[in-house]
């Protein structure tokens, strides 16, 4: 039966990982809301976890016993493939049972409120939930109401921290740090998720933010959080060292906030011709799902600069990392054998 | 009816400009010129303060339509033990008060709960639709105090202007929730750092002050009498400081939640800070604070806003705006207006007395011989802990939980009828 020893022995080194073992003593929460509560150290720890776990995903057995007979539900009130499948994909590496819930299947449409489905998946049986759902704070009122472990994978506008973990993770490999870099942020800040966890966690390992984007979608106030602010991208390219390319939110906007997407191309999508005013080590990121043509060229997308594809990979170990975590904080499950 | 003799307290009735220590007569349920020859009842009101019955402008019964949230009877029992002996309540029910039969409804309920006393407001226009006036004269003699599409302002300038014209005729005035939509759409809380912040949906301060500035225009070319309800910002207090320069027919009410929270209580995601206007910055609640004081805000009230339940415990943006606010109205503005050293106890029961009763036209809000007996008895010095669970309202949903107050009502009487007592006090002579 797993308890706080045994948790100990199921690290993912022990399970023949890189002999150095992530310390999880930084780590004391049982939720993962945003990364605007988290620490410097603790966004290291996660970050840190994270690399020794994509080590497994090389290996050609790719699963370790971290989370046997824990039971982690996947509770979407919003579309999402590939958090979803990433988050499913990662519980299962670890070994936990995955059961995925989706808000039009079910009864949410008859009424029940989100808490009350919340309670009676956990009559189910559920030790970790990873809830998406279109508005701010939803998972933390939720963690008010249920006793499982909740990792927020979106919440409306406001926070997307396993996006933003892996992002820093990203930028990690590919530079060897996020400390003095300028990292720019383009498009819609107003509506992404995406940028505001982005913002803290870049902040936190001092990184240089820059949010660029059309003043209808860069909210005013975001120069108090310690962030340059431009509405020209030509104007801050040649300074970047990254640039975090965000979808257009077109689902959470009020609409006619810019004219037309032809216009918004125009100023703000990545081309090749942009890719050449920045510095020749750019990297670019793009959480995805990506719109080619719009926020970005397809020459872009697959280019040399481009590290998408190493996103989805380091998104596996960093929700892998964060599973793992959140465990190691859980009250001894029943008895597994 | 009994003779009562209300004794040794301190009476304090802004009507007369009245603070002293001495004794209330009251005799056939109206206040008496001096002492009877003896008393059925003695309120002891040594260490408490005597006032004319509270008077809250601003409430939402939730009947007819829904009575899950509140009723007439429990939402007049809640304004009693706040102290509040009459309440003016919004038309915004199912269906909504935009006819005679609506309104009388409404003072009919009221008489049966023989609580506070219940007074309807009407509705500006058919249905709160913002298309076409509603019957004013009719709601008059239904019982109507005032006129608002409260929760749904007018958006029609034109049809505003009509309204303003057209209540010059009772004297009535029109009630505004001034908030210009077409800024708000997708709004959940204040617009600024804090929204920005949280990725929610915002409501600009800039919403609030163009409405109010249209309006106090509206009203100085039509001379009707124009009432700023739930006024919220900086701006919009400038606004009707300024129209009052100009000598037009404007007012104004400020809650106990816009000069006592700000927007940053929102980073809880909690819904019980969830109220329409929102709860703004801490400027603004200087600025309201600063018109309570300069007498630019000339009342206190509640917006009372009963919701079950299971409808507040919702995701942030699917809640419904508006909190309780009866039985916090008193201590609040003891904690955070008298206290601090905002209003003495005289001006802040004028803005709950007289001043409420000459905005609705209500014989009501004095202490003076002949008037209906209604009292509050306050007892300004006790501390106590907010706690939804005994809220005689039928709804919970109150930022205040948990909070230690000072000051709380402590027996009320209506037309000479103690109506609610927290007991000790009152002595019934053999």
């Amino acid at each position: 039966m797993p308890t706080a020893s045994s948790a100990a022995d199921s690290r993912p080194p022990s399970a023949g990982g890189p002999d150095s073992a992530p310390s999880s003593t930084a780590w004391t929460r049982k939720h993962l809301l945003g990364l605007e509560d988290l620490s410097r150290e603790e966004i290291l720890a996660v970050l840190d976890t994270a690399e020794s776990f994509s080590e497994i995903s090389r290996r050609s057995r790719k699963k370790v016993p971290a989370l046997q007979g824990r039971i982690v539900f996947n509770l979407f009130f919003e579309n999402s493939t590939r958090t979803r499948t990433s988050f499913s994909l990662a519980a299962k590496r670890l070994s936990a049972d995955t059961q995925d819930f989706s808000a039009q299947v079910s009864s949410l449409s008859k009424g029940e409120t989100f808490i009350d489905t919340a309670k009676n998946i956990e009559a189910m049986g559920c030790d970790l939930m990873v809830v998406r759902h279109p508005t701010p704070g939803a998972p933390h009122l939720l963690s008010q109401h249920v006793s499982s472990a909740i990792i927020n994978a979106g919440d409306g506008a406001h926070e997307h921290p396993t996006q933003a973990l892996l992002d820093l993770m990203t930028i990690r490999r590919a530079k060897g740090k996020v400390e003095g870099l300028t990292v720019a942020l383009l498009g819609d800040i107003a509506h992404s998720r995406v940028a505001r966890s982005n913002i803290w966690g870049l902040l936190k390992l001092g990184a240089k933010v820059i949010l660029c984007g059309p003043p209808t979608l860069v909210p005013k106030g975001m120069e108090r959080l310690g962030c340059e602010v431009a509405y020209r991208l030509e104007d801050v390219l040649p300074r970047c060292d990254v640039i975090n390319v965000l979808r257009i939110q077109f689902e959470r906007q009020q609409g006619g906030l810019f004219p037309s997407v032809g216009e918004y191309s125009q100023f703000y999508m990545m081309t090749q011709d942009r890719v050449r005013q920045a510095k020749p080590d750019l990297l670019i990121l793009a959480p995805g799902p990506i719109n080619r043509g719009v926020e970005l060229t397809p020459e872009v997308a697959d280019g040399k600069h481009s590290a998408i594809l190493d996103q989805v990979g380091n998104g596996l170990a960093v929700r892998m990392a964060v599973l793992y975590l959140l465990s190691g904080k859980m009250e001894a499950g029943p008895s597994a054998d | 009816m009994p003779t009562i003799q209300i004794k040794g307290g301190r009476i304090i009735d802004p009507d007369t400009e009245r603070d002293e220590v001495g004794d209330l007569w009251i005799a056939d349920g109206k206040f008496a010129a001096g002492p009877a020859p003896s008393a059925d009842v003695v309120v002891d009101a040594r260490g408490l303060i005597v006032c004319p019955g509270l008077i809250d402008v601003h409430v939402h019964l939730r009947e007819p339509g829904q009575e899950e949230d509140e009723t007439i009877a429990t939402g007049a029992a809640s304004a009693l033990a706040g102290g509040v002996t009459s309440v003016a309540c919004m038309p915004n029910t199912l269906p909504p008060i935009d006819t005679q039969a609506a309104a009388e409804f409404v003072v009919l309920q009221g008489r049966r709960a023989r609580k506070a006393n219940v007074y309807p407001v009407g509705c500006v226009s058919k249905g709160r639709k913002g298309e076409e006036l509603a019957g004013l004269g009719q709601l008059v003699a239904g019982g109507a105090v005032a006129f608002t599409d409260d929760g749904a302002p007018v958006s029609n300038a034109g049809l505003m202007r009509r309204a303003l014209e057209y209540s010059k005729m009772f004297d009535l005035v029109i009630m505004q929730h001034c908030q210009v939509m077409e800024l708000t759409v997708g709004g959940v809380m204040n617009e600024g750092f804090e929204s920005m912040r949280l990725g929610l949906g915002g409501m600009p301060a800039a919403a609030e002050d163009i409405m109010v500035a249209r309006d106090i225009r509206l009203a100085e070319i039509t001379g009707g009498r124009i009432h700023v309800q739930h006024i919220s910002t900086a701006r919009a207090v400038e606004l009707v400081r300024e129209g009052k320069r100009r000598g037009i027919r404007v007012t104004a009410e400020a809650c106990p939640h816009h000069f006592s929270l700000t927007d940053e209580r929102l980073r809880t995601f909690d819904s019980n800070f969830k109220m329409n206007p929102p709860l703004r910055t801490s400027e603004d609640v200087a600025a309201v604070v600063e018109g309570l004081k300069d007498g630019t805000i000339e009342i206190l009230c509640t917006d009372h806003a009963p919701h079950a339940r299971e409808k507040k415990m919702r995701e942030l943006d699917q809640a419904p705006f508006g909190i309780v606010g009866l039985e916090t109205l008193l201590p609040i503005t003891v904690t955070h207006l008298i206290e601090p050293g905002h209003l003495s106890w005289l001006e802040a029961i004028r803005k709950m007395t007289v001043n409420a009763a000459r905005l609705i036209n209500i014989p009501k809000g004095t202490l003076r011989p002949g008037a209906d007996a209604d009292v509050t008895v306050i007892d300004p010095a006790t501390t106590w802990t907010v706690d939804p669970a005994k809220f005689l309202s039928k709804s919970r949903n109150t930022p205040y939980a948990g909070w230690e107050v000072r000051g709380r009502a402590h027996t009320v009487l209506v037309d000479g009828e103690i109506r609610h007592t927290l007991g000790g006090i009152v002595s019934e002579a053999g």
